[in-house]
């Protein structure tokens, strides 16, 4: 069991609307559940998103890409709610625009960045990856992003600077996860990869995806996309980027340190405490009646351009 | 049990109960046959099973405090719905195997083996199976006093499911906060009514 403490929030802090959304729970135990699955959801609409220019890039992945419908309805995204479902339906009132993106620490020319003036000042390249979860199911996808190697050249990295660490932001208003008793977490979510992962050209700030803006269960407007990596490095809707002489902290690996590590490269040998990760089930791939399983690559598949990044590291021991 | 009931009634609400019980599970089926189940519909079916099983596990388990406490007698349904349990957890198990894990018993056959999450699921299934095989009339003539002994396995099959339902996420959510608390108010009941003295009751 995961070591949880519930952090401790003022009751003036409780919205209504997170009352409202947590009632259904309580009914669905009490009531004949089984009828009550997906019947009446108060469901915010989502802003919609907009198309985006975009370059082709050079990264695709050879089978097919998993819906858009399923790719913008199952998620992981802790600060609107611990369901699948819950980032899709709760995150209606979230704003990712107007939005800076603030690149500081070891940096000759540390800078605020708007995420609008970015998208247009650097091509924003198609790249079709492999998703990865911790959980053992995976998607392919196609994001909208740029290097995250064109952003930090900007910004002029020191000799110093050894990792890059990610903050998401903190809306408590606006995110219904960070408010109310039961938070899964301690805000804000960071994340870190080292400098050299960090400057990798498959290391993408993805801004859209299917061609159009990112949805914001999706982690508008901007977030992090690390394809040969369990999906929770993929930081979502970031506000800084510092770069640092020492290892960051990351969310999962602080709440629970023998279950997640610091690098998480997908490795169908090195297990999950509680489950295996040496296979993976394909999200859409077979509807209900297939169970769309199927092996885990080393990397995510992605051995060819990373396995070199960790010649000499115990791969093992570093999960 | 001072109400007389005409056998006809019992027999009804006997099985009605295994009408609805099985509602839960059709439902899910079908809206995971029909596509109503979002993107990954066998976790979605398969988790419902899980809970469901829990689900009647713990409605086995109010029975007796429901008695004593507030004088509510539905023990004529007690059966039914420790029956209900097995059977979900029969099929919570199934799907694991089939649509889950697709029947590659190479990795299943480890995972049952070496993973305590799974591993403890799998224990509470296999002490269902002998109380589903003795409830019935003929068992608990034959059994006599260790019939009830037997049953109290329960207590045991409930443990374990609780806490494979704890491991089953990353994270503490509301429902299982709920469930969880469920079987530990209601085992913990059981505890405490063992340690208190009663006065002597008569014979009814």
């Amino acid at each position: 069991m995961p070591a949880y403490r519930p952090p401790v929030i003022p009751a003036s802090e409780i919205t209504p609307r997170s009352v409202y959304l947590r009632r259904r729970e309580f009914m669905g135990l009490m009531a004949g559940a089984g009828l009550a699955l997906g019947v009446g959801d108060a469901r915010a609409e989502a802003p919609a998103t907009v198309p985006l220019k975009t370059v082709p890039g050079s990264y695709k992945v050879g089978e097919p890409l998993t819906s858009r419908d399923d790719v913008t309805t199952y998620n992981n995204y802790y600060e609107f709610g611990t369901d699948k479902a819950d980032p899709s339906r709760h995150s209606g009132d979230f704003k990712p625009r107007p939005w800076t993106i603030t690149v500081d620490g070891l940096v000759g020319k540390p800078q605020t960045f708007d995420v609008d003036k970015l998208i247009a000042d650097l091509p924003v390249e198609e790249r079709i990856y492999r998703m990865r979860c911790v959980e053992a199911w995976s998607m392919v996808i196609p994001w909208d992003g740029i290097p995250l190697k064109a952003l930090l050249d900007k910004v002029e990295p020191q000799g110093s600077a050894k990792f890059v660490a990610f903050e998401t932001v903190v809306r408590p208003k606006e995110m219904p996860g960070q408010s109310g008793y039961l938070q899964p977490m301690p805000w804000p979510y960071v994340e870190g990869l080292r400098l050299d992962e960090a400057m990798h050209p498959l290391t993408i700030l993805a801004v859209g995806l299917y061609g159009e803006t990112l949805p914001n269960q999706n982690g508008a407007p901007i977030r992090l996309v690390v394809p040969w990596k369990y999906g929770f490095k993929g930081i979502k809707s970031i506000v800084r980027i510092s770069l640092v002489e020492k290892q960051p902290p990351n969310s999962w690996n602080s709440l629970q340190a023998n279950e997640y590590g610091f690098y998480a490269n997908v490795n169908p040998g090195v297990d999950h405490p509680r489950w295996s990760q040496a296979t993976e089930r394909r999200i859409g791939a077979s509807g209900f009646f297939g169970s769309g399983r199927r092996p885990t690559l080393m990397f995510n598949g992605y051995a060819d351009e990373v396995a070199s990044l960790y010649a000499g590291m115990d791969i093992r021991a570093n999960y | 049990m001072a109400m007389a009931r005409s056998p006809f009634v019992d027999r009804l609400t006997g099985w009605g109960i295994y009408v609805i019980g099985f509602v839960p599970a059709a439902a899910s089926f079908w809206l995971g046959a029909t596509g109503g189940l979002g993107a990954d519909p066998v976790r979605a079916f398969e988790q419902t099973l899980g809970l469901w099983a829990l689900r009647f596990l713990i409605l086995t388990l109010a029975i007796t405090p429901l008695r004593q406490l507030a004088g509510v007698n539905l023990l004529r349904f007690r059966r039914a719905l420790g029956l209900l349990a097995f059977w979900y957890a029969a099929m919570h198990f199934t799907v694991y195997l089939t649509l889950d894990r697709g029947l590659i018993w190479s990795t299943i056959i480890p995972d049952i083996a070496r993973r305590p999450f799974i591993t403890l699921g799998f224990a509470a299934l296999v002490l269902l199976v002998p109380l589903a095989l003795t409830s019935n009339r003929l068992s608990i003539r034959h059994l006599g006093k260790n019939w009830r002994l037997l049953h109290r396995l329960v207590y045991v099959a409930v443990s374990l499911a609780g806490v494979h339902y704890l491991l089953a996420t990353k994270v503490l959510d509301l429902t299982q906060v709920v469930h969880i608390g469920l079987v530990v108010l209601l085992l913990g009941y059981r505890l405490v009514r063992s340690l208190i003295p009663r006065p002597e009751r008569r014979a009814a």
